[in-house]
């Protein structure tokens, strides 16, 4: 092994402990009895209390299904409009607006979120004082706002997606009698499926972990698990903070290593047909 | 405008005039910017032949094909199948199906199903569509594969598949991008046959899109030779070969040998040529008539060259025609052949093959030997161009 | 239509924001719903335009936003460089690894963005605190005597920062670095070529792009940002992200902070468009 590749092999190891060093910190202490978030209670520890206060807490739990209808209903709306973005961009070659659209979904990546929650908030502003609609702001101003910067995520995820995909598999389609509004549908979708999905959970995770734009714009009524988090963290860290953080890791764990293993299991049954093929020859 | 002696083949298992024009190809031009890809060609292709496109990268054969498809459409010029002008008609309304140089098998779906998507377009009954599906298969050889997705097959499986796709629909024409181009030596040969004892079976009329001039004369009844976009030669695999219309033609099918040179005598039944690179009079008999003193190019292939430590009985001594000296240089041992690149007192290297007819053949010809080359008077191509 | 969709929603919902942002900050304010001037008011039965160009003004003459503008695109460069630094070696290192252990190594780096990136720069507080886990270890070990002030510092923010985007940085670098032809550094091996400096004359170039997308990923949100400064950044240097949130939350003050949302815009006007032809050549080179 040469010198360099020991270097960037350490710089892994030491940057992966970096990335998983807090994440840790936050699970063992969430099993941490002193209120002093840092400081190990050894004689009352480990304990469940936080764990027990937390599904007693009404505002964070009241939050946290505000947020996830939320994400629930802004993934789909963003995955709907971002495939079609999607799709017009790696498909349809030259059209009026393309640079338009290209730009208009890949701006929302780098946007710093306060001038995009800033101009959201505004823009639903003027419109009360147009249209009279919205009636102020809530769920449904979040909702928008949150698909609108989310769908730029899941249009690069699927131009991406369908860029690396043999044309001629849509042109083949053609060829053999079926029209474009049926080749997108028995061909097309069915081979982006994955991509799509994968832009779902990613909208789905940006929606649902979104501050600042949320923000701006959610009224008094309205208050999302990340508002209801740091509120609670700026006036003061709470030991029940913890036990959420360890909850979501160990959900987010458990779904990234189930598809992951589900993935190498197919990967692995295709190559062994791949192997089986070619041995068996013509 | 080209020496075509029209050698027709009739192996056409169809009643209508075979002569006709099944796909009519008139003055088509297809532009990329300022960039033709195909340049005002035109051509006509007959009902139940095997019409190859033989061409480089770039020479627009495959753009072509892509048209005939309906996946481009013509900068100028019409495209007519079977009567019909193809102008307006998009390709999933054309009756033409085509096999993909990637086979393009739907990753997702069975044989079966892949092969009956066709079908399943134009809303034929399912019970049908099992029949015809099994059908094709079988002619195919691929019967027993109908569950089996594209991954589980190996590359020449795919490529049935893809031409039991592309048939199923018997279209009125067929057209194979580098059908043969993925797979091994051996595989290519037995598929090349295959190819073309299905299509007389079912009577379909291919347009087969290639670089590779031995698929091209095998598969091909006519070959169409393309060049920048343009139509250098159309004919036979044996009018291509013999009477080559053109210099591209005659440099890029198999090998040859080349000269510039005069006329002199342009009457009669034979051309006499002057050519210095040669270093001797040219005795053309199967040449078109040439003004005295034109310019023109002579080609003769390798095979048809004699190679001889004496000059044949039968040269004049003086003023001697078709007949050079010179000087061994290389041998390559081919096994059936043996190629000997002789050069000439202009300096100039001859390709000749010969056949190694005996086995252990007593004094061979060596390096650096000293050896008269002659040919028949009927062996030399004159191109103008 | 398949295209028209989209770009309809985002003409609405992204771009004419932008523009309203921009008349608004050509107001001024006003105590009242809302809380800005009008652009047209009457006079004589005819309208006239009333253009405010003072909280411009206000921003370049106080020398805070000044100093906040200047303050944030230092951070967010110095945020790029240590993240550069720390996330090519790591890329690098996934590049080369196992195509079997490839796909884990990845899943590694990407599961902490799929937590909450709230909590997770709420543990750094935890960590770094004075009475924190490193401060304490530290005081363990005997390396130090008296906690180190590591919380409410710019080098707070530059952790923050790094620790947040890492990801961000880590996935273009090794999407280029993948796609490097392993025989060319074989190649270089064998025309006498040491590690060193085949990596600094073959692979340093062609992942310029590589670079270059994973550093705007970076730079240009890591500008506007709020919640890491907040949470973890000095309270006497505000970073131009607070600085916005501050005037229209706080002060009221919309067209203040909508002039300020404008000339963030206008600084990072060029990497966004540079970043936007690199996604677009990435994209359409496929």
């Amino acid at each position: 092994m040469s010198s360099r590749g020991l270097f960037s092999r350490c710089a892994l190891i030491l940057g992966l402990v970096f990335l998983y060093l807090p994440i840790l910190s936050m699970i063992i202490f969430s099993f941490n009895n002193s209120r002093l978030v840092t400081v190990w209670d050894a004689a009352h520890s480990p304990t469940l209390k936080w764990y027990v206060a937390l599904a007693g807490n009404e505002p964070v739990l009241r939050a946290a299904w505000l947020s996830i209808r939320i994400a629930l209903v802004a993934s789909t709306g963003a995955v709907i409009l971002g495939t079609l973005a999607g799709v017009a961009l790696a498909r349809f070659g030259a059209f009026r607006g393309r640079l338009l659209l290209a730009g208009m979904t890949t701006a929302p990546i780098v946007m710093p979120e306060v001038i995009t929650g800033l101009s959201l908030l505004l823009l639903f502003v003027a419109l009360q004082q147009l249209i009279g609609w919205p009636h102020g702001v809530g769920a449904v101003t979040i909702t928008l706002s949150h698909i609108t910067f989310c769908m730029a995520y899941v249009t690069v995820v699927v131009q991406s997606r369908l860029a690396g995909m043999d044309v001629s598999l849509e042109e083949a389609a053609m060829d053999l009698g079926a029209r474009p509004g049926r080749v997108f549908v028995r061909i097309t979708l069915p081979l982006i499926l994955p991509a799509i999905a994968s832009g779902w959970l990613l909208a789905f995770t940006l929606s649902w972990d979104d501050l600042v734009i949320t923000q701006f714009v959610a009224g008094p009524a309205s208050s999302t698990l990340p508002m209801v988090i740091f509120s609670k963290v700026r006036f003061g860290v709470t030991p029940d903070i913890n036990a959420l953080a360890t909850i979501l890791v160990s959900i987010v764990a458990t779904g990234i290593a189930a598809s992951t293993v589900w993935m190498r299991y197919q990967q692995r049954r295709r190559e062994r047909d791949v192997l089986l093929a070619a041995a068996a020859n013509l | 405008m080209n020496n075509q002696s029209q050698v027709d083949t009739p192996p056409v298992p169809v009643a209508a005039d075979p002569n006709a024009a099944y796909v009519r190809i008139a003055n088509v031009t297809k532009r990329f910017g300022d960039f033709a890809a195909v340049d005002d060609v035109s051509l006509d292709i007959r009902r139940g032949e095997i019409f190859c496109l033989l061409g480089g990268s770039g020479s627009g054969k495959t753009t072509l094909l892509r048209m005939l498809a309906g996946f481009e459409s013509p900068t100028s010029g019409t495209i007519h199948i079977d009567g019909e002008d193809m102008s307006a008609v998009p390709p999933y309304e054309r009756p033409v199906n085509m096999m993909f140089q990637s086979y393009a098998l739907f990753p997702h779906m069975s044989v079966e199903k892949n092969v009956a998507f066709g079908l399943e377009q134009e809303g034929v009954a399912r019970g049908e569509i099992k029949r015809q599906v099994a059908e094709i298969l079988d002619i195919v050889k691929m019967g027993s594969f109908g569950a089996r997705k594209p991954h589980q097959l190996s590359g020449g499986q795919r490529q049935r598949v893809a031409l039991a796709r592309a048939l199923v629909k018997r279209p009125k024409l067929l057209l194979l991008d580098e059908p043969l181009a993925a797979l091994d030596k051996k595989l290519r040969e037995h598929t090349q046959f295959e190819l073309i004892s299905i299509q007389q079976r079912l009577g379909v009329t291919f347009i087969v899109v290639t670089h590779d001039q031995e698929e091209a004369m095998t598969l091909g009844t006519r070959l169409g030779v393309m060049n920048h976009g343009r139509i250098a030669q159309v004919g036979s695999p044996s009018d291509i070969y013999e009477s080559p219309a053109n210099r591209f033609v005659a440099d890029f099918i198999g090998s040859v040998n080349m000269f510039e040179g005069q006329v002199c005598e342009g009457s009669g039944d034979c051309l006499r040529i002057a050519s210095a690179e040669l270093g001797c009079t040219v005795r053309a008999e199967r040449a078109r008539a040439s003004a005295a003193g034109a310019t023109v190019w002579t080609a003769i292939r390798p095979e048809k060259i004699n190679i001889s430590r004496r000059p044949p009985a039968t040269a004049p001594a003086a003023a001697p025609e078709n007949l050079v000296r010179g000087t061994v240089r290389e041998i390559a041992y081919m096994g059936d052949m043996s190629i000997y690149l002789v050069q000439i007192d202009s300096g100039k290297m001859l390709r000749v093959t010969l056949p190694n007819m005996t086995r252990g053949r007593d004094r061979p010809l060596t390096r650096e030997e000293s050896v008269w080359l002659s040919w028949h008077g009927t062996s030399p191509v004159v191109l103008t161009e | 239509m398949v295209a028209g969709i989209p770009i309809l929603w985002l003409l609405v919902l992204f771009l004419i924001p932008f523009l309203i942002v921009f008349r608004i900050s050509l107001s001024e304010v006003r105590l009242a719903i809302p809380p800005y001037t009008p652009l047209f008011t009457w006079h004589n039965g005819s309208p006239l335009l009333q253009l405010h160009w003072s909280s411009y003004a206000f921003l370049f003459t106080d020398s805070l936003y000044v100093s906040s503008y200047l303050y944030s695109l230092k951070v967010a460069a110095v945020s790029t460089l240590c993240c550069l630094l720390i996330g090519y070696p790591m890329a690098y290192a996934i590049a080369r690894a196992a195509p079997a252990s490839r796909s884990v190594l990845l899943m590694l780096i990407v599961l902490p963005f799929w937590t909450s990136f709230l909590l997770r720069v709420y543990a750094w507080i935890g960590l770094l605190k004075n009475n924190g886990v490193v401060n304490n270890v530290l005081l363990w070990l005997g390396v130090i005597h008296h906690p180190l002030v590591l919380l409410q510092t710019d080098f707070a923010v530059y952790i923050g920062i790094v620790y947040s985007y890492l990801p961000f940085m880590i996935l273009p670098l090794y999407a280029n670095l993948e796609k490097h032809d392993g025989a060319l550094l074989e190649a270089a091996a064998d025309l006498g070529a040491r590690p060193m400096r085949a990596f600094l004359r073959i692979t340093l170039p062609q992942s310029i792009a590589g670079i270059l997308a994973g550093s705007l990923l970076v730079f240009i949100p890591a500008v506007g940002e709020y919640v890491i400064p907040t949470l973890l950044g000095r309270p006497d240097q505000l970073m131009i992200g607070r600085v916005l949130s501050d005037e229209f939350f706080e002060n009221r003050d919309w067209p203040v902070a909508s002039a300020v949302a404008i000339l963030v815009l206008l600084l990072l006007v060029i990497p966004i468009m540079w970043f936007q032809r690199l996604e677009r050549r990435e994209l359409e080179a496929k």
